[in-house]
C-alpha cells in the first residue's frame, strides 16, 4: 500500500473524517487555552471542570438537551462552587477543588447509574469521536469557533492577568472578570474537547500542548503557534493510529501529544534533560572557563 | 506631620487612619502618610511591619477597616483608572520564567490607554520605545524578561510606568537584588521622574539610599513611628524602635 492510499483509505469513512475534524478543532482551541492555563497554574482546575461536567451531560442526555448545554452548565457551576468555598474558608485551593469535583463527578456516576439503558458511561468517559453526529459536530465547531475568537480578541489582557495581576488592577482593568472570562472559556474548551477525547482525557489537550510549547520557546506569540502546530499533528498520528491499530483515539491522541512531551523534554535546547546532563559532564571534566560575575541575569537557566 | 497646607493642589498621595487587621493581628494601626507632588518618600521598617499592606491598601487591593486613601485629590479607584498609578512589584512577586519579552512588559504599561484588544497605535509604540531608552534598556527589548539582571529588571518596570505616563509610582523594594552601579543607575532614573514632578513612594531597607534619595519618610512598625525629612526620622533612637536588635546602617 502506498502513502497516499494509506493516507486517504480511512478518510473514505463519513464517520472518520467527521472525526478528524472534531478531534483538531477540539485539540487546537484546547491547545491554545493550555498556553494561559499553564501560566495561571491552573492545570488542577482543568481537571476538575471536565470531571465535574459528567451530571451536565448526563442530564442533558436524559432531557434531550444538547450534551454542551449541560456540560457548561455544570462546568461553570463548578467553578462558582470552588470560588465560593475558597473565599468562605481557609483551605487551601487544590483541597477546596477535591472536595468539589469529585463530589460532582460521583453524583454524574449516581445519574448514569440509576438510568443505565440511556446513556453509555463510557462514551462519556473515555470519548466517543467515532461515533459523533452532524449535531454534535456542529456543536464542536460553533463552540469552538466562539471559544477562540474571545480568546484571541483578550489574548494580551490574559496574558498581563497570568504575568501580573497587581498591575493589571492598578491601571484600572477588571481583574476579577477577566479571571472569570477565562474561567468560562476553560469550562467552554472542556465541553469542546469531551466530545474528542472524553471527560477523563480532555485535561490532556489543556495542558500538554501549552506545556510542550513552553519548553521550547521563551516567546508567548511562538509558544502559541507551536502548542496549536504541536496539537494538530498530535491529533492527526493519532486518529491514524487509531485506524491501523485499533486502538482507542482519545488514548491514541493524548499518547501522541505526551510522546511529543517527551521527545521535547529529553531533546529540547537548552533546557532539554538530554543536553544539561551532558553539559554537566563536560564542565566535569575540565575546570569551568564562565566566572560568575555579579549583574549577570540572575536564574536565566534553570 | 508636614502636608504644605499652602499649596491648593492635593498631594500625591493622602492616607490617613489606616486600619488592617488579619484575623486578630493588626498589620495597620492608624497609619497616616502623606507624599507631596514631585517628592520621593521612603517607606522603612522590617518585614511584618506592614509596608507591603500598605501598599496592597493603597492600591486598593485590601479594604482597610478603617481610614482613607486619596491619590491626587481622588478616590484610589477613580486614580487608578486615570492610570495616575504604577506599581513596581517587588522581585520575589515576579515570574521570570514568564515567556515576555522586555518590550512586552513595557507596552503593558499603555494597556489603560488601548482599546479592548490592547493592540498598540503608533502613539503607544513610540511610548514604549521612549520610555526604553530613557532607561537604557533599548538594546535588550527583544530579551525574555527573567534573561536580564536584577538592576535591568527594575528598570524594565519603571519604563512600563514611565510608558503609561503614571504620575505616582509605588516601588516595592526597589534595591532589593540590584548591585552597586545599578543602584546608582536607578537613582538617578528616579530623581530624574521626580524632577518632572512625578511622585514616588517606596518601601526599602536601605538606610544610606534612603537618606541620599529621599525627600521624606516613614518609620513604620504596623504603626508611624515617625515620619519628616530623613535625617529627623533617622536618629538611632528610633532605629532602634523599628528594627530592634536587627539593626545595621551601611554607611555611604
Amino acid at each position: 500500500m502506498d502513502l497516499l492510499t494509506w493516507l486517504t483509505e480511512p478518510l473514505q469513512y463519513g464517520f472518520l473524517t467527521r472525526a478528524l475534524v472534531v478531534t483538531i478543532a477540539a485539540a487546537v482551541v484546547s491547545a491554545v487555552l493550555s498556553c494561559w492555563l499553564i501560566l495561571m497554574g491552573w492545570s488542577l482546575m482543568g481537571d476538575a471542570v471536565s470531571h465535574a461536567v459528567l451530571p451536565g451531560v448526563a442530564l442533558a442526555y436524559i432531557v434531550g438537551l444538547p450534551f454542551s448545554i449541560g456540560a457548561f452548565v455544570f462546568g461553570a457551576g463548578a467553578v462558582a462552587l470552588i470560588g465560593v468555598v475558597r473565599s468562605t474558608t481557609k483551605l487551601k485551593p487544590d483541597t477546596v477543588i477535591g472536595v468539589v469535583f469529585t463530589a460532582l463527578f460521583a453524583a454524574g456516576l449516581a445519574i448514569v447509574s440509576s438510568t443505565p439503558s440511556q446513556i453509555d458511561l463510557l462514551h462519556i468517559l473515555f470519548g466517543n469521536v467515532l461515533g459523533v453526529t452532524d449535531g454534535e459536530l456542529w456543536q464542536v465547531l460553533i463552540l469552538g469557533a466562539v471559544t477562540l475568537a474571545v480568546v484571541l480578541f483578550k489574548r494580551r489582557d490574559l496574558t498581563l492577568l497570568a504575568f501580573d495581576r497587581t498591575h493589571a488592577h492598578v491601571i484600572g482593568l477588571n481583574t476579577k472578570f477577566l479571571s472569570a472570562l477565562l474561567l468560562g472559556l476553560l469550562a467552554l474548551s472542556v465541553v469542546v474537547g469531551l466530545q474528542a477525547v472524553g471527560i477523563i482525557l480532555v485535561v490532556a489537550m489543556l495542558i500538554t500542548p501549552g506545556a510542550t510549547a513552553f519548553l521550547l520557546t521563551r516567546s508567548f506569540d511562538r509558544m502559541l503557534v507551536l502548542a496549536v502546530g504541536i496539537t494538530v499533528a498530535a491529533s492527526l498520528a493519532g486518529i491514524y493510529a487509531s485506524y491501523y491499530l485499533d486502538i482507542s483515539t482519545g488514548a491514541a491522541v493524548v499518547l501522541a501529544q505526551s510522546l511529543v512531551f517527551t521527545v521535547v523534554y529529553l531533546v529540547a535546547r537548552p533546557n532539554g534533560v538530554l543536553w544539561q546532563r551532558l553539559r554537566v559532564r563536560r564542565s566535569r571534566r575540565g575546570p569551568s572557563a564562565r566566572a560568575h560575575v555579579g549583574d549577570e541575569p540572575a536564574g536565566a537557566v534553570s | 506631620m508636614s502636608t504644605p497646607i499652602a499649596s491648593p493642589a492635593p498631594p500625591a498621595l493622602l492616607a490617613r487612619n489606616l486600619t488592617v487587621s488579619y484575623n486578630d493581628v493588626r498589620a495597620l494601626d492608624a497609619v497616616g502618610v502623606s507624599v507631596g507632588t514631585g517628592s520621593i518618600c521612603g517607606l522603612i521598617g522590617v518585614n511584618g511591619s506592614g509596608k507591603s499592606t500598605l501598599f496592597k491598601a493603597l492600591m486598593g487591593l485590601l479594604v482597610p477597616a478603617a481610614g482613607t486613601v486619596e491619590l491626587y485629590g481622588r478616590s484610589s479607584r477613580e486614580a487608578r483608572q486615570r492610570g495616575l498609578v504604577a506599581y513596581v512589584p517587588q522581585a520575589e512577586d515576579v515570574d521570570w520564567d514568564f515567556p515576555v519579552s522586555v518590550a512586552d512588559v513595557v507596552a503593558m504599561g499603555r494597556y489603560g490607554l488601548m482599546g479592548p484588544s490592547r493592540r498598540a497605535s503608533a502613539a503607544d509604540r513610540a511610548a514604549v520605545d521612549a520610555a526604553l531608552e530613557r532607561v537604557g534598556l533599548s538594546g535588550l527589548r527583544r530579551r525574555q524578561i527573567g534573561e536580564l539582571s536584577g538592576g535591568q529588571r527594575k528598570r524594565a518596570f519603571v519604563a512600563r510606568s514611565i510608558a503609561q505616563d503614571a504620575k505616582l509610582l509605588l516601588l516595592d523594594e526597589p534595591f532589593a537584588g540590584v548591585d552597586r552601579s545599578s543602584e546608582t543607575t536607578l537613582t538617578a532614573l528616579l530623581q530624574e521622574l521626580r524632577d518632572e514632578g512625578r511622585s514616588v513612594l517606596m518601601s526599602t531597607h536601605d538606610l544610606a539610599g534612603v537618606s541620599q534619595l529621599c525627600d521624606s519618610a516613614v518609620l513604620l512598625h504596623n504603626r508611624v513611628l515617625a515620619r519628616g525629612r530623613p535625617e529627623d526620622v533617622l536618629t538611632p533612637s528610633n532605629l532602634a524602635l523599628a528594627f530592634g536588635g536587627a539593626l545595621e546602617i551601611r554607611e555611604p
